[in-house]
């Protein structure tokens, strides 16, 4: 028994908002606001790209000995690969079939890096553990020291993938903030709305979807390359089809079509989801909260009722998001 | 200096001061070791290792410590810091005829980060079986596993069924539509261990079947009945509601996934993470059928559900309400200007869809075990049965759904059986490329 430690809460709450899960995610929903805020496309399979930028950085590492910056372009090329694969066949293809292939595809992706056929190059499911090395050769800060802002304080080393993973975050909304003003976010915009009329002016619809599909993509294998800094592991089965759910709910929680949208959700999605789960926890533990009622491994799947909740609530009543415009929500353009 | 800049530099320079290393600030964390031992039984299942002895060192080779694992296959232990360290599974404590697969890996190192518990995985095998298939392909093998594909072929028709015939009235892609299945699958487990009411304690002294479990066969039947109910109350009390406010189909696939992800969930509160059998029929020994050998559960259960199957479809072709199902699925828009209440129709799609897939997972469960997320985990051989058959169409899902569950079965003379599923999804991948409207669908029904 005993009081609920706000000031802990609290403090998790703002290390996990500000911390390496919140700028991952940040990163995958900025892709994923290429993919749907502006081309309209469907994408339910972001875990996959995600997992090839992680794989394609880690194999290079782990397994054929590489430098690292070969290996980032590895990851850049295994998510562009992948968009290839599934841009070429499935772009003519309508929304919801886009959907459901995109979810498989990336189911794919996973079955196929976690079995035993594989492990000369993907080590099954165990996971790649032993590419970290040369990563921490850049690391300019002191692995046993601690980094940060008052109470949000973070260790040498993941300080140093969290500043890569929100300095990537912020360049990538630039660079869609620079694409959505140039002539080529138009034209990928009045595709999502109408593309028949883009056809009939002109445009090739088809290859600008793909190039959007590939530019989200590689966003996305970037998100995969930062938690794989940042974690020291690529784990086979981090990159379930719930995964893609959850930038799903960080892209539209912050607001679909904003390019800074997905930053300010993916910060309020750790805020909320750490803050949920630690009231929860400490509430089992005082014994506010009886165990006969509910104990603490519980506790950690209620979160996933406030996602699942948040996210078709959100659907239905405010489907622009938090930030979002009414205006760049096409949702049913095709 | 002006008074504002003085104050912004006084603002950068105290977050540099605080950013300076704070070293030693936090309590340290503690780093372990850890792994989960599980073997492989004969039906593929995973089953967790109990009193595995494994031995840790550091990289100077001192022992850390042994320990064993504990009832759910887990070993922990906590190591003295970060570090290279080893660990040696003691292969005696293994139960007989259990091996280690890659004996190169054990003993196996890991590298512990700071704060970091990193688990590790020996990968065990019983016996011969090293997860693929003999090299010689008999006629024997083909037909047994043609007869399991058939089977669980059957038990995927009757949730594809639902499906396809709720995208077929609404446009709909429900994503719950796993969270279907294994509603009815867990209801069955409910009232056949706890009876209709047993859960209540005050009428936990009842009998059967208010206060005790019922029989698996009763309870499969009530499971039907609210997996309609619950098909009932989802169109009643959101779907419909969606589609008066005009809400675009793709939102509601959304509102589907959300749905989908919070019953999931529910499911994994109430139920628990390890699967479980239901009270009757576990264990049984095949018999010999011809050439195959088939459980008489597995047997009952393939020709209940082609019989129930064969029902679904003459109620489709004979009745009024079933060919006003197919109307409203061909061209919604005609069927209505003919008279046909089109949304009584789909809440009725609704409610049959949604019991055909609750008495499908409890059928699935009865032949296997049941799981908090055995209808997710399926969902996507669904999907692969629907669309190789044709989105929209009933009796296209069923002959999809069959092809699907006999080609995933035979893949595994080829294929590592934990690949199986792979072969499902590549081939959803390819017809929506090759064909899209699938083998029984029509082209114009593609936009």
């Amino acid at each position: 028994m005993g009081e609920v430690d706000w000031g802990f809460i609290v403090e998790q709450t703002f290390i996990q908002a500000l911390g390496l899960n919140a700028a991952v995610y940040a990163i995958a929903a900025i892709g994923l606001n290429m993919h749907f805020g502006y081309a309209g496309l469907l994408n339910f399979g972001q875990a996959g790209f995600v997992a090839m930028g992680a794989y394609g950085m880690g194999i290079a590492v782990n397994q054929w000995g590489l430098p690292v910056w070969v290996a980032v372009l590895m990851g850049m090329l295994f998510a562009v690969v992948f968009a290839l694969l599934l841009g070429i066949p499935t772009l003519r293809l309508r929304a919801d079939y886009l959907a459901i292939v995109t979810i498989a595809a990336a189911e794919i992706v996973r079955l196929v890096a976690r079995s035993t056929s594989l492990r000369d190059i993907t080590r099954g499911a165990e996971g790649l553990n032993e590419f970290i090395g040369p990563f921490r050769e850049f690391n300019p800060f002191d692995p046993s020291a601690t980094y940060g802002i008052g109470f949000v304080q973070y260790r040498g080393n993941a300080f140093f993938a969290i500043i890569i993973g929100w300095t990537l975050a912020a360049l990538f909304v630039l660079i869609t903030w620079l694409l959505i003003r140039s002539p080529w976010g138009r034209v990928v915009k009045a595709i999502r709305e109408d593309e028949n009329a883009a056809r009939a002016l002109g445009k090739n619809a088809y290859r600008f979807k793909m190039q959007a599909l590939i530019i989200g993509g590689v966003m996305g294998g970037f998100a995969g390359m930062v938690d794989a800094v940042g974690k020291a592991t690529v784990q086979p089965d981090f990159f379930q089809a719930s995964l893609t759910f959850f930038f799903w709910l960080v892209l539209i929680l912050g607001g679909v079509g904003r390019v800074w949208a997905p930053i300010v959700g993916s910060m309020m999605y750790w805020g909320l989801i750490t803050f949920v789960q630690n009231t929860g926890r400490q509430l089992v533990d005082n014994g506010v909260i009886q165990t006969t009622i509910m104990d603490v491994n519980q506790i950690d799947q209620i979160r996933y009722w406030v996602v699942g909740g948040a996210l078709a609530l959100l659907m239905v009543y405010r489907p622009q998001g938090i930030f979002g415009s009414r205006e760049e929500m096409a949702l049913d353009a095709r | 200096m002006p008074g504002r800049a003085r104050i912004v530099m006084l603002f950068i320079t105290s977050i540099l001061f605080l950013v300076i290393p704070i070293a030693g600030a936090l309590a340290q964390e503690s780093e372990s070791v850890t792994t989960t031992i599980t073997v492989a039984d004969e039906t593929g299942e995973r089953v967790p290792l109990e009193g595995v002895s494994i031995t840790v060192t550091d990289s100077a080779g001192a022992e850390v410590g042994t320990g064993t694992t504990d009832a759910t296959g887990v070993f922990m232990l906590p190591v003295p810091g970060a570090g290279t360290y080893t660990m040696l599974l003691d292969e005696a404590t293994l139960p007989e005829g259990v091996v280690v697969a890659n004996p190169e890996r054990n003993p196996a190192t890991v590298i512990v980060e700071v704060g970091q518990t990193r688990a590790t995985i020996f990968a065990l095998s019983s016996g011969e079986d090293d997860g693929r298939g003999p090299a010689g392909v008999t006629v024997r093998q083909v037909s047994q596993l043609t007869v399991e594909g058939i089977k669980f072929g059957l038990f995927i028709a009757m949730a594809a069924i639902g499906l396809s015939l709720i995208f077929g009235t609404t446009g709909l892609v429900n994503f719950a539509h796993g969270e279907l299945i294994g509603w009815g699958m867990l209801m069955a487990y409910f009232f056949n261990f706890y009876g209709l009411a047993g859960v209540f304690g005050w009428m936990a002294g009842w009998p059967a079947p208010f206060g005790d479990g019922v029989n698996v066969i009763f309870a499969a039947l009530l499971a039907t009945i609210l997996g309609g109910a619950l098909g009932w109350l989802l169109d009643a009390a959101i779907f419909s509601k969606l589609r008066a406010r005009g809400v675009g189909l793709i939102s509601q696939m959304v509102v589907t996934i959300g749905l989908s992800l919070v019953l999931r969930y529910v499911f994994l509160f109430a139920f628990g993470g390890s699967p479980r059998f239901y009270q009757q029929y576990t264990a049984q020994t095949a018999i010999q059928i011809g050439i195959v050998d088939i459980t008489p559960k597995d047997l009952v259960l393939s020709v209940l559900s082609a019989l129930i199957l064969v029902g679904v479809g003459l109620f489709l072709v004979l009745t009024r309400w079933g060919k006003a199902m197919r109307a409203v699925s061909d061209n919604r828009d005609l069927a209505e200007s003919s008279g046909i209440d089109v949304q009584r129709v789909i809440r009725l799609v609704w409610v049959m869809g949604a019991a055909l897939a609750a008495l499908g997972g409890t059928f699935d469960a009865l032949a296997e075990q049941v799981r908090w997320d055995l209808g997710f985990r399926i969902l996507l051989l669904v999907f692969a049965g629907v669309v190789l058959g044709g989105l929209g169409t009933a009796f296209g899902a069923l002959v999809g759904s069959l092809i699907v569950g006999v080609g995933i079965q035979l893949s595994t003379i080829w294929l590592p059986t934990e690949l199986k599923n792979v072969g499902a999804l590549v081939v959803l991948i390819l017809v929506l490329i090759v064909r899209p409207q699938g083998l029984l669908g029509r082209k114009e029904r593609v936009g």
